[in-house]
């Protein structure tokens, strides 16, 4: 059964590869955007040592690597599945002996590889040679570094699942599914880190799991979060991925019982 | 064993009520109404192994409904279903590995690779071991002459050449039950009859019992030796095709055409005595309606001795004139004023 599901991987991964030329552009526009949020962040520092406990040149890290980490977690997991439950081809996902949403995390895992090695790395040195980035000198920080994208993935995936799986209850979700692309990258830190928020707002930001997206890692990438910090922060990561669990499987069932097939 | 039982099976649909105008889509936005739709009311039937039964009905009959509640798509509102041991919804991964299911208007191949790819991915879901694979795949292009489609995508296939993909697909993994839904439609008739006879000769040596939807009443009686006729959601009809023929069937038509003008008075005097009723298209054409139990060749005895008669057409009536019938009535119930029943 488990090699079914590395099949996923597998097919999702050379179906993405037969399209890479789109994402040759994608990593033009990341470059772009780290560009603009490294000249803006240039200028507010201005000679500054240091704000919200980060300095120039972690926030300058900090930009890159959290650009690049959503050039890997990123899918469109949610759209994929609103548009099987939409059109009615969820059906034949029924019909079928496995775990759909196992399924769907399988083939994001495949969209996720292809576009960690063919967009992420090529993106990210791409962005040492232009900017001053600073990379990780110990190998702790960057097995504590990629141990935790992965997880950045399966939330962003788990909270993408959640957000598909609502077509079954509101007819058109696509409000819903821009809603979440902004409060995942505002609140993830991936626009702003975490620290520059009011405090009231951090403190909320502490009972949610956008920032294990993309500001947690990216703290590990920069210096900010060493040794035992990290087992802690990846703990945050874990507990989140495991609490997520319990409201897909809720909505799942409810989904189960609600089912109405598009399209006769 | 019975294949498929059903019992007092329902299936409610809410159905978003729209008001109309501006005031009524204000009030939409706050306190929507819904109103309760029965797709599928309270029907029974039970599927013995090894037979081929057609489901039909108009659209929207509540056809697809019930297929998808077989099949462990859907939950049913109320009511009982076993199909091959399992109640479909409740443990549908288990249940799914011995049913196969074909729905015309979807496809369950993966668009963007291969037809053998697909096969091999769904030999993997269905986990059918790699030596049984290969004699099932073999045995079945042989079968739809499919050698030359096998390595082409999906996406590159016409609708003909897709759907005998579809039926291997649904295949594989050798199930003892197998769902069509429309499994004919947008076809040639030359894919059509293929299609029929592979099913035949599938349910005669695997004994694979046969459910299918079709709006194509040649495939029921090249098919099926049962018929369950579905309108609103109630079955008005459920037994052999023959009955329904011979319960519906009004007998033969007996179409003349003769050399001279003929007027109706003369008709019915021929056939005096005889429950014979004639229609007239003109005064050289006439039409006798001869009921099943009685023999043609006393119309001929009568009709030939009295008119020089050009040409003579008998014909039955059609499956498709008696269910075109039995959905306007809405009831497989034989009218009254039907005296020979």
């Amino acid at each position: 059964m488990s090699s079914l599901y590395l099949d996923f991987i597998r097919i999702r991964f050379l179906t993405m590869l037969a399209y890479r030329v789109n994402y040759y552009s994608g990593i033009l526009v990341y470059t772009l955007n780290i560009g603009v949020y490294y000249f803006t962040w240039q200028a507010i520092y201005g000679g500054k040592e240091q704000i919200a406990g980060f300095t120039a040149a972690q926030m300058t890290t900090y930009v890159a690597v959290s650009w690049m980490a959503r050039a890997f977690y990123f899918n469109n997991l949610d759209r994929e599945i609103a548009t099987e439950i939409r059109d009615g081809t969820i059906a034949i996902q029924f019909i079928r002996p496995y775990n759909y949403l196992l399924v769907k995390m399988m083939q994001g895992f495949g969209e996720g590889i292809f576009r960690f090695t063919m967009f992420m790395i090529p993106g990210m040195i791409i962005a040492v040679l232009l900017f001053p980035v600073q990379l990780p000198t110990s190998p702790v920080s960057w097995i504590g570094f990629l141990v935790m994208l992965f997880f950045s993935f399966l939330i962003n995936s788990q909270i993408n699942i959640l957000i598909g799986l609502m077509a079954f209850f509101i007819e058109n979700n696509d409000g819903l599914m821009r809603m979440k692309r902004v409060v995942v990258d505002l609140f993830s830190g991936l626009l702003i880190p975490i620290s520059f928020f009011p405090g009231w707002l951090t403190s909320i930001m502490n009972f949610l799991p956008f920032q294990a997206i993309t500001y947690l890692p990216g703290s590990v990438f920069t210096g900010r979060v060493q040794g035992t910090g990290i087992l802690e922060v990846l703990g945050i990561q874990v507990i989140w991925f495991l609490i997520l669990l319990i409201p897909i499987y809720f909505t799942w069932r409810a989904a189960r019982v609600r089912l109405f097939v598009q399209g006769g | 064993m019975q294949a498929i039982e059903v019992q007092d099976l329902r299936k409610n649909f809410r159905i978003q009520q729209s008001r109309g105008g501006l005031k009524g889509a204000l009030q939409d936005l706050f306190a929507r109404e819904y109103r309760e739709v029965a797709a599928v009311n309270d029907i029974s039937f039970t599927i013995p192994q090894g037979e081929i039964c057609g489901y039909i009905g108009e659209n929207g009959a509540g056809k697809s409904t019930t297929i998808k509640m077989l099949t462990g798509i859907l939950v049913p509102t109320s009511g009982h279903i076993k199909v091959n041991g399992y109640v479909p919804y409740q443990e549908r991964e288990k249940f799914v590995q011995g049913i196969g299911v074909v729905f015309g208007q979807r496809s369950q191949l993966w668009w963007d690779i291969g037809v053998i790819e697909s096969f091999q991915l769904l030999r993997k879901v269905y986990q059918v071991s790699e030596a049984d694979f290969k004699k099932r795949l073999d045995e079945l292009v042989e079968r739809l002459q499919l050698q030359e489609l096998l390595s082409r995508p999906v996406r590159k296939l016409s609708l003909g050449q897709r759907m005998r993909c579809e039926l291997v697909a649904a295949l594989l993994h050798n199930p003892s039950i197998v769902f069509l839904d429309e499994p004919t439609i947008g076809l040639d008739i030359v894919v059509k009859s293929e299609i029929r006879e592979f099913l035949k000769d599938l349910n005669r040596t695997q004994g694979t019992t046969i459910l299918l939807t079709t709006h194509d009443l040649q495939d029921i009686e090249a098919l099926c030796s049962r018929v369950i006729m579905l309108d609103a959601g109630s079955i008005i009809y459920d037994g052999g095709l023959d009955d329904l023929k011979t319960r519906w069937g009004r007998g033969r038509e007996v179409r003349f055409q003769f050399g001279g003008a003929v007027q109706a008075a003369q008709l019915n005097a021929w056939t005096m005595g005889l429950p014979v009723t004639w229609t007239q298209e003109s005064d050289l054409v006439a039409t006798a309606l001869v009921p099943a139990d009685m023999a043609v060749s006393d119309v001929f005895s009568r009709v030939l001795g009295q008119a020089e008669v050009t040409d003579v057409q008998i014909s039955e009536t059609s499956t498709d004139e008696i269910v075109r019938q039995i959905y306007s009535s809405g009831s497989a119930e034989k009218p009254e004023e039907q005296p020979h029943v």
